[in-house]
């Protein structure tokens, strides 16, 4: 803990006599989350600061190692739950890699479709929020119909909106119904203009860029030495998407251009998150159009053959022994994994999102590891906020996309 | 920094014109763009009177089912119980006795289900790995009480109504009343 008398120093020329501690957190409206920062002011000028993690650590490292693998899918949903979705999809691919499971193209592409709505629900909500940060509220209003649109796709899907616990091992758990498309349908007719006009209000607008530009601005190379991922290092002009880098879900098969800033500050970072979502439309609207070209009995297929892991189906649960042993086997996790290592990142709402699952051919993972990317923003965060202003602090830390249930895990 | 792909696409971040720099032309753009929507269709739902349409698969509240004649279908496997990640089903099996052939389907039975709707986290696991076709989840969320334990759920809160006795509400539970 530094105090005042060891190590703070006030900046030259400040006019204060001695710097004021002030605790941002562990709950505070400005934080969405529960963030601790420990604040030395100068006036409203931050002369350092120390962050705290761990308060709402929840050990999901250490709960997964006595769950079978369809169990510690609803934990990845509290990861980064405003994206869950991703989560969810990043941990059946760990699966599928572990066990050598291939999924047919039209899983990967409606798994694309469920992970592309995900991202735009992620980027909204952080790009909507900066707004609010700044003093912008109408924008988050007008935005959130759109999000609740989303929200109402997974919900025809998986059945919740939040923490969805969405697709299985090999697949999906049901088929997408018609309600389903019909929504999608709905939102790629209707996002562009709300997009647009969200745009409108915050792009070009000369409070909200002088608010942000230059405010929590990182160096490309200080962003690859901290291990920044994602839509912030992309604002700080390096191109690394794992959708280009390491294509899972058969993202090789779609055009997208990955959008890249200069100066990697809060304004760069909203803007290349707007982007994003231009391309994720775009992203959804080639899927769509690749599932309708499926005909016959492949037009049906949503799940992969994966008798071990994957569910049979319920009337054959009902009425076949057979079927029911399999049931039983696979509820109570009594299906001993392969040996080995695996690692699978997807490209998260803000990050490389990787899991590290380490098996020692048990019915449970020996070790589990989430590489969370809010881990390493927070690690930076310090450094972006040092002698930048108190309000300016808490844009950068909304404009980082920092998610409290995935930085403690 | 070297580009590592050919797909990178710089953002538009040109410095402000003087129309911009002006800042009145944009005051009048964002002022017509909040006016617009007072005259656009409200998306407010004014719950509780007014309630929006769930998907078929919603993942509320549990019920427990009963079939036609019925009999409760639980027969205490504890399949739910084991795979709910958030430990919240407890149960107890008793045996049926004779004479009970109209009150359990199966020859075992749960003497006593209870779910913590506190410790519930709604994943639909327990739905998918019933056999029996017995355990729901239902359309009905937002539970609401004045003691923690009144949201431990026995088999008298979570047993849907007998159709024999009660017709209207054992169609409302399955969903075919609305």
């Amino acid at each position: 803990m530094l105090t005042q008398d060891q190590h703070i120093k006030l900046p030259e020329g400040s006019i204060e006599t001695q710097t004021t501690t002030l605790n941002v957190g562990p709950t505070h409206p400005a934080t969405h989350g529960v963030f601790q920062n420990i604040m030395e002011l100068d006036g409203e000028r931050i002369v350092s600061t120390e962050q705290t993690v761990g308060y709402i650590h929840r050990a999901f490292e250490k709960l997964a190692e006595r769950r079978p693998l369809y169990q510690i899918t609803p934990l990845t949903d509290r990861l980064n739950y405003c994206s869950s979705p991703i989560n969810n999809m990043g941990w059946h691919l760990t699966c599928e890699k572990l066990l050598g499971v291939k999924t047919p193209k039209r899983v990967d592409y409606l798994r694309v479709i469920i992970m592309e709505l995900a991202r735009i629900s992620d980027h909204l909500i952080c790009n909507s929020i900066v707004g609010v940060d700044t003093g912008a509220y109408t924008g988050f209003l007008y935005v959130m119909q759109y999000r609740e649109l989303i929200y109402e796709i997974y919900e025809e899907v998986c059945g919740s909106r939040l923490t969805t616990n969405i697709g299985r091992i090999g697949g999906f758990e049901r088929n997408f119904n018609n309600t389903a498309f019909t929504k999608l349908e709905k939102f790629l007719k209707e996002y562009p203009k709300v997009l647009k006009e969200f745009e409108n209000l915050f792009s070009r607008n000369r409070i909200f860029m002088e608010r942000t530009q230059g405010g929590g601005a990182i160096s490309a190379e200080r962003a690859l030495n901290y291990g920044f991922t994602g839509p912030n290092l992309r604002a700080a002009g390096v191109d690394y998407d794992v959708r280009v880098h390491a294509p899972y879900s058969s993202y090789e098969d779609f055009e997208f251009t990955v959008p890249v800033g200069t100066t990697g500050d809060n304004y760069d970072r909203f803007l290349v998150r707007n982007a994003e979502m231009w391309q994720s439309l775009s992203i959804i609207e080639q899927a769509y159009q690749k599932i309708q070209s499926f005909t016959g009995a492949e037009a049906e297929v949503y799940h992969a053959d994966v008798p071990e892991y994957y569910l049979p189906k319920k009337e054959d649960v009902y009425t076949k022994m057979e079927a029911l042993i399999w049931h039983f086997k696979i509820i109570m996790g009594e299906v001993d994994m392969p040996k080995g290592e695996v690692y699978q990142s997807v490209e998260g709402g803000n990050g490389e999102l990787g899991f590290y699952l380490i098996s020692d051919g048990g019915r449970t993972p020996f070790r589990l590891h989430f590489r969370r990317p809010c881990f390493i923003y927070y690690q930076a965060y310090p450094e972006l906020v040092t002698g930048s202003m108190l309000s300016d602090a808490i844009v950068t830390m909304s404009s980082l996309n920092l998610i409290a249930g995935e930085l403690d895990a | 920094m070297q580009a590592l792909t050919n797909r990178a696409q710089a953002v538009n971040r040109k410095p402000m014109t003087i129309m911009e720099k002006l800042y009145l032309p944009s005051i009048a753009k964002g002022m017509g763009i909040t006016f617009s929507h007072i005259f656009k269709k409200q998306p407010t739902i004014q719950y509780p009177e007014e309630k929006r349409p769930f998907s078929p698969v919603f993942r509320g509240l549990h019920v427990l089912n009963r079939d036609e004649e019925g009999r409760e279908r639980c027969t205490a496997c504890g399949l739910c119980a084991v795979a709910c990640p958030a430990e919240a089903i407890t149960m107890e099996a008793a045996e049926r006795l004779p004479g009970e052939e109209n009150l359990y389907r199966e020859e075992k039975y749960a003497a006593r289900y209870e779910i913590n709707m506190l410790r519930c986290i709604f994943c639909g696991l327990c739905e998918e790995a019933c056999p029996k076709d017995a355990i729901y989840l239902s359309e009905t969320f937002a539970p609401a009480n004045f003691a923690r334990k009144g949201f431990i759920y026995g088999k008298d809160d979570l047993l849907i109504p007998d159709p024999t006795k009660d017709p209207a509400g054992f169609a409302a539970a399955k969903g075919e009343g609305q």
